[in-house]
């Protein structure tokens, strides 16, 4: 059952923990936590600890990471939005480095777990209600309400940019968690047709040519995905924050 | 396409047992430990469900991301950002430094130049005068000199002509005197009369005149 695409999305157990009844066990998946965090903050350390003035290469990654963020959220949501940049950064960076620590076989992948990118989804979402009722009080809710509707419509517009707000942390947590869990079946899948062809013989070994080149093919599409499903769900972020700044469209 | 066919076989009962009352959840624990165990053999002994919406995996998942990801936004916001945007903040003012530095330099370098133009220009209009005015003097000397000589010359020259005037007299009183001893002499000659000498020199006179 070494074939089971299924397999690599398994919580084990490493460390059992129990508190009120509820199981909060050290498990593969908190492994994998730990290690993102380490992994990113490790990097972001070490690579600018020399503070050149003439960045080296891996500095260089770690600045073009922060001023691409940076860029990203100034372009969202103004200067204003600054104040968030650490989230951002720290969202961006930690989905980034999650996505790509799964890509590595054997390794499990964080935000494969609908649980986890739903969590951050609902911190994105939180962050931008709490903010926005600390800064606006009720005038956050003029974000349901776009100016220059006609009378008419505003129920209907209302009700409308309700369910699109209420939809936001699902389509958010859900596109990353699709997109990963996918992504590594279609990979594990392609990879068991060429453990599974190579074992009826010869004839079987020239036909797996095809899916073994799928399957590095996808490997390269994965890369592609991990960045890119960080940078969106980045992107989205800061759109999310700029309604909580300026709820007024 | 068997791997997928088994898959499937193997899938069914597990996402029917997805469904499973949420009452399990509190049984997971033990179950789960026994699929970790077990996990070669398939996932029906797995927890039953479908990994990523086990709800028995959830308190685990959100305490450790939230211990994990709070540490990291903590660690970048206290460390990660403040250096970094140091780091940028610096080089961005050693650039505005070194740039407006260079713009001094090149502002110096222009004085320089002009100050350098204009010097030359000073020196070129300070030639000319010199020339000018060696040239003025020159010209006057040769002037003076030249005013010098000419006085002389007609100074020697007036005092030749004098010379020749007088030179010119006496040799024209001579004329007279021989005129009269001619005239005597031919007088006397064709005559053989002495004439006396006023009557004669009173005859020359006439005629000469």
């Amino acid at each position: 059952m070494a074939n089971d695409p299924i397999h690599q999305f398994q919580i084990s157990k490493w460390i059992p923990i129990e508190i009120g009844g509820y199981d909060f066990s050290f498990t593969n998946s908190s492994a994998f936590m730990v290690a993102t965090a380490v992994v990113a903050g490790a990097f972001l350390f070490l690579t600018t600890s020399s503070r050149g003035i003439v960045p080296g290469r891996l500095q260089s990654v770690a600045e073009m990471s922060y001023e691409f963020v940076a860029n990203m959220l100034r372009d969202a949501a103004g200067t204003q939005g600054m104040r968030f940049f650490p989230f951002v950064f720290s969202l961006f960076m930690f989905v980034l480095v999650a996505n790509l620590i799964g890509l590595f076989p054997y390794f499990f992948t964080v935000t494969s777990h609908i649980i986890v990118t739903f969590a951050l989804a609902i911190l994105v979402i939180g962050t931008v209600i709490i903010y926005g009722f600390m800064k606006h009080g009720f005038g956050f809710l003029k974000l349901f309400v776009p100016q220059g509707v006609p009378g008419i419509l505003v129920p209907l517009v209302v009700l409308i940019e309700v369910i699109s707000f209420l939809s936001r942390p699902i389509s958010l947590s859900v596109r990353l968690f699709a997109n990963m869990l996918a992504g590594h079946i279609t990979l594990k899948v392609f990879a068991g047709f060429v453990t599974s062809l190579t074992a009826l013989g010869a004839a079987g070994v020239a036909g797996s040519i095809l899916p073994l080149g799928m399957a590095v093919a996808i490997t390269a599409l994965e890369f592609l995905v991990a960045f890119l499903q960080a940078y969106v769900f980045a992107v989205l972020t800061c759109m999310y924050l700029n309604d909580a700044i300026h709820p007024g469209h | 396409m068997f791997v997928t066919s088994a898959y499937a076989q193997e899938a069914q009962p597990a996402e029917g047992e997805s469904h499973a009352p949420a009452g399990e959840t509190h049984a997971a624990p033990a179950d789960a430990q026994a699929g970790e165990t077990h996990t070669e053999t398939g996932i029906e002994h797995g927890g039953g469900a479908f990994p990523p919406f086990d709800p028995s995996n959830y308190p685990s998942q959100l305490l450790w991301l939230a211990i994990t990801f709070g540490l990291f936004y903590l660690f970048l916001k206290k460390v990660i950002v403040p250096r970094i945007g140091g780091i940028l903040e610096v080089r961005h003012d050693r650039i505005a430094q070194d740039l407006d530095q260079a713009a001094r330099m090149k502002e110096d370098a222009d004085a320089a130049v002009a100050a350098y133009e204009q010097e030359l220009a000073e020196a070129r209009a300070n030639a000319n005068t010199i020339g000018q005015t060696a040239r003025d003097s020159a010209k006057a000397d040769a002037e003076v000199e030249r005013k010098k000589v000419e006085a002389e010359l007609d100074g020697k020259m007036a005092e030749a002509e004098k010379r020749i005037g007088g030179i010119k007299s006496k040799a024209m009183a001579e004329v007279s005197n021989i005129a009269e001893e001619t005239a005597t002499a031919i007088v006397q000659q064709l005559t053989g009369t002495k004439v006396d000498k006023p009557t004669v020199a009173a005859a020359v006179k006439a005629v000469r005149n």
